[in-house]
């Protein structure tokens, strides 16, 4: 089928560029562009992306360099002891990992219903007029600098919690012979557990922010087709919103744990500084950040530093692996359900 | 009045009438009352269901309130002695003195100036190279292997614990160089300014309608002025967004700066020596048993605070970024 | 339905220059998105100085013969085009063209209006100022003259220095319009300008389309076919990525040689 012009009117091979006198002006003299200039511009922003990934790179390698001394030293039962002797030199990561993990499971435990909480109050049961500021104001609070957290934590939550809440705490779980050893202890407002409600405050915020934001991007159509069906608001929350919202909730909780695991101003005051493990909450401890915070500058020894460093390390692949096995999940889910990562 | 096993009778000429007819059992026309007196055992059996579900409901529902309240409290606590400490400890003296030796007056000066110092500095460095990683991701890597990569590590890195960062800078610049210094805390802040601005970047970039993209290239312009002269140029609201919200997280770090710029009793505005900033001094200030250290250490605090939220606020009103159709 | 040809032609002929060129011809084009095939051997002239219509039903790859005639597919990987585009003695397909002097010559406007996000006066001086050096003079006579094709130059002339953002949907197309025929192309790619537009804005941008047909080859998609009738000179009915049938407007929609193309226009069929 022949469909060109030449069908319908004889044609001429080349088409002319001539105009008519109409046209004011004939084109200007076109000059094109540099074609080097798009490549560079190119190569430039790859370069930088490239910055991001040897950053990654650079810290995992220059750390490991530079705990060699430690693990030389100690070999694999670093990771296995609790001692912490700077003057003998014995050094053991087991008290601040320990630590670490302690106070962030306690952040998270009060942290995640409470953020649940305030996200649903804020996408299903706020009257209109106090959203935006309610919402606002959750998200400037997540902005406070963590600083501010521990020197509240030091100078008033410590001895509040220690002059009623702890007593409180040993009168009621005292006893149990489970809850009880978790509960016994001097109530000074120092230790694990002051850590781990402090961390837990300024978790809040940030997943709650998170949350919303997650809750707010349901569809009012998929709400409203299950009030159309009679089901009360925390149904609709429950069996509608979570579900949907499942993937950006998990991924929520999961930023919020990894930084509640490198989180070092709100407990270095707090977590009492002492290299013990202990079964009450109530003891002092140590985190890996509060351990460095506290004694990295004046570890004079190459061992007691490198030992130092190696802590450091093994925080940082501790948030690599939390949040990588987010990500998996997150895809995994999200493959599940069809959806392109 | 209509009891169970209603006439069969009855019911058929009903049906042949073509009137509504009820199933036997149940009051003709009416909604099983709830609430009210069932009938039958399931309509009993219902009712309870429904009770029991609205109790749940309101259960939960006031539990939502419950955590927003004590979510509130404990956060306008905090807010609250923030600012009786700070603003008692407040004074034009701040910013006129340095930082005293314990038991005397003084200011924070020098740790004021340092933070301003270190975080602009963070900041020139921070930005073009987040601006760029994000186009890089966003125009130019798109789903390719690189950018799937640099994405994943970005937010790993955004993620990172702080103080690892500083113990990195520590590692490869501060016992390379020999010692403390302000460039280090720079770098520090730096590091941890640039995941932030990439990925603002990113999403602002990619809410650019092809369209408009296209519409550029079709007058004949190369790539590289599409995207600064127009793709990012109709986001720049929220790409300064995402710089100012950097910036803020920058202000408010401490434990970056504690392996880096350290901290500086004195007067001092060479930046490759340890360098006094205001969160180390709130720290040393903070922890330590002398009471002018402490007022010191609230209204530092306060400082910050106020400069962040400041910020943030900034962020929100000033350059908010208008709808790209 | 028959089209009354007379009664449909808002515009007067003008008197047609003898024997049109074609001023880019399609032959044996096929184009894919990845594996899928969403043109087949498409073979046609676009006639110079006159506007060619290509309608048919959604996804018969109107839009996708549009956008290889200035080869924007380009920008997207794993989109290809097979056969060959010629323009003024040259296959565009070939590699190594040099694109953005291809898109300088072959403008395109497309159905979303797009203003860049700067003043009016400078989304028409970005296009121009790619190739061309003029100075603040020049481009100012420039400006008013692309926004005097454009018909706007009475709306625009006090705002000149505000967004091209705060215009009216049509108002801004017609800046989008202006905007492309400022860099003076040979050839004028029109994606479905007025679909999202007013029957107002329409009637305004139709005529515009009359009277840029003096100066430029234009080609036009279209999902109105009565819009079509009313604009084009030639026009082609597309389906399924091929390109059923083409001709001369008057008689594609008065006498049409195939069935499908019957089908279509008298909706019966899409």
């Amino acid at each position: 089928m022949s469909t060109t012009l030449a069908a319908l009117q004889p044609v001429m091979t080349a088409p002319s560029e001539s105009r008519t006198a109409r046209e004011p002006t004939p084109p200007a003299a076109h000059r094109g562009a540099p074609a080097w200039q798009d490549w560079l511009f190119e190569r430039t922003t790859m370069f930088f992306a490239l910055f991001v990934l040897l950053t990654l790179v650079g810290i995992i390698g220059a750390l490991a360099w530079a705990s060699i001394p430690a693990f030389e030293k100690f070999g694999p039962g670093f990771f296995f002891t609790s001692v912490w002797d700077p003057v003998k030199l014995d050094f053991g990561a087991l008290a601040p990992v320990y630590g670490t993990i302690v106070t962030s499971v306690i952040a998270l435990s009060i942290g995640v219903p409470v953020s649940f909480g305030i996200a649903i109050f804020l996408t299903e049961m706020c009257p209109a007029v106090l959203k935006r500021p309610l919402g606002t104001a959750v998200e400037l609070l997540a902005a406070i600098p963590s600083i501010i957290y521990g020197m509240w934590g030091l100078f008033v939550f410590a001895p509040v919690f220690g002059d009623y809440v702890q007593p409180m705490l040993t009168k009621i779980f005292g006893n149990l012979w489970l809850l009880g050893p978790l509960f016994r202890g001097a109530p000074n407002g120092i230790g694990i557990l002051s850590a781990g409600i402090i961390l837990s405050v300024m978790v809040i915020p940030f997943i709650a922010s998170v949350m919303r934001d997650v809750f707010d991007v349901v569809p009012p159509v998929l709400k409203e087709s299950a009030y159309g069906l009679g089901a009360t608001t925390w149904e609709v929350v429950w069996n509608v919103v979570l579900p949907y919202t499942r993937v950006g909730v998990i991924g929520g909780v999961m930023l919020g744990l990894g930084r509640a695991l490198g989180e070092t101003m709100a407990v270095t005051f707090v977590i009492g500084n002492a290299y013990r493990i202990s079964a009450s909450l109530f003891e002092p401890g140590n985190s890996i950040a509060s351990a460095l915070a506290n004694e990295f500058n004046e570890a004079a020894e190459p061992v007691h530093r490198a030992s130092l460093i190696a802590l450091g390390l093994v925080l940082f692949l501790l948030t690599f692996v939390v949040l990588a096995c987010s990500r998996l999940l997150l895809a995994q889910l999200a493959k599940r359900e069809g959806r392109k990562t | 009045m209509s009891a169970p096993g209603r006439p069969k009778r009855e019911y058929r000429s009903a049906q042949r009438e073509g009137t509504p007819v009820s199933p036997p059992g149940r009051p003709k026309g009416e909604l099983l009352p709830l609430g009210g007196k069932a009938r039958s055992a399931k309509g009993e059996q219902m009712t309870s269901v429904y009770r029991k579900r609205l109790y749940v409901n309101r259960m939960n529902l006031v539990m939502s309130l419950c955590m927003m309240a004590f979510g509130m409290m404990f956060l306008l606590w905090i807010l609250w002695v923030l600012f009786a400490n700070g603003l008692a400890a407040l004074s034009p003296t701040l910013f006129t003195q340095t930082t005293p030796p314990p038991g005397s007056a003084g200011g924070l000066a020098n740790a004021i100036y340092g933070s301003v110092v270190i975080v602009l500095v963070a900041t020139f460095i921070s930005t073009p190279i987040g601006i760029l990683a994000g186009i890089y991701l966003a125009e130019y890597g798109k789903n390719g292997w690189l950018a799937r990569l640099t994405r994943f590590i970005n937010d790993i890195l955004l993620s990172a614990p702080s103080i690892v960062i500083g113990l990195f800078v520590y590692t490869v610049y501060v016992m390379q160089v020999g010692h403390f210094s302000g460039w280090a805390g720079s770098f520090a802040l730096a590091l941890i300014a640039i995941p932030v601005v990439v990925r603002t970047t990113e999403n602002m970039l990619h809410l650019v309608p092809a369209s408009l993209r296209e519409a550029a290239v079709a007058l004949g312009a190369p790539m590289w002025k599409v995207i600064l002269r127009v793709t990012l140029k109709a986001v720049r609201g929220g790409v300064v967004t995402g710089v100012l919200l950097a910036v803020a997280r920058m202000s408010g770090e401490t434990a970056p700066l504690l392996f880096t710029a350290l901290n500086n009793q004195f007067w001092s505005t060479s930046m490759d020596a340890p360098m006094a900033n205001l969160p180390v001094v709130i720290f040393q200030f903070a922890m330590s048993p002398f009471d002018d250290w402490k007022n010191l250490a609230w209204a530092g605090a306060l400082l910050i605070t106020l400069t962040v939220l400041a910020i943030n606020i900034l962020a929100r009103t000033v350059f908010r970024q208008s709808d790209v159709r | 339905m028959n089209f009354d040809a007379a009664a449909v032609r808002l515009v007067p002929e003008t008197p047609s220059p003898p024997e049109p060129s074609a001023k880019m011809s399609c032959r044996k084009l096929d184009f894919f998105y990845g594996n899928f095939q969403a043109l087949s051997n498409i073979d046609l002239d676009i006639a110079e100085r006159r506007v060619t219509a290509f309608i048919g039903p959604s996804g018969c790859g109107k839009s996708t013969l549009l956008r290889t005639l200035n080869r924007m597919y380009s920008l997207y990987p794993g989109q290809r085009a097979t056969g060959e585009i010629a323009f003024n003695g040259q296959n565009i397909l070939e590699p190594g063209v040099d694109l953005n002097m291809l898109r300088a010559k072959v403008g395109m406007v497309f159905q979303k209006p797009t203003p860049f996000p700067m003043s009016i006066h400078d989304n028409i001086a970005f296009g121009v100022s790619l190739y061309e050096n003029l100075s603040q003079r020049d481009m100012d006579e420039r400006v008013e003259w692309a926004l005097t094709k454009a018909a706007m130059w009475g709306e625009a002339k006090d705002k000149l220095k505000q967004s091209g953002m705060a215009l009216s949907g049509g108002q801004q197309q017609r800046l989008c319009i202006a905007r492309a025929v400022a860099v003076k192309p040979e050839v004028l790619l029109l994606d479905e300008p007025t679909s999202a537009l007013d029957p107002i804005s329409t009637a305004k941008i139709e005529e515009l389309i009359s009277e840029l047909k003096r100066d430029h080859t234009i080609a036009i998609v279209t999902h109105n076919m009565q819009q079509a009738a009313r604009v084009s000179d030639y026009t082609g009915y597309m389906y399924l990525g091929e390109l059923v049938e083409f001709g001369a407007t008057d008689e594609i929609f008065l006498k049409p040689g195939k069935k499908e193309t019957e089908d279509y226009i008298t909706g019966r069929f899409g």
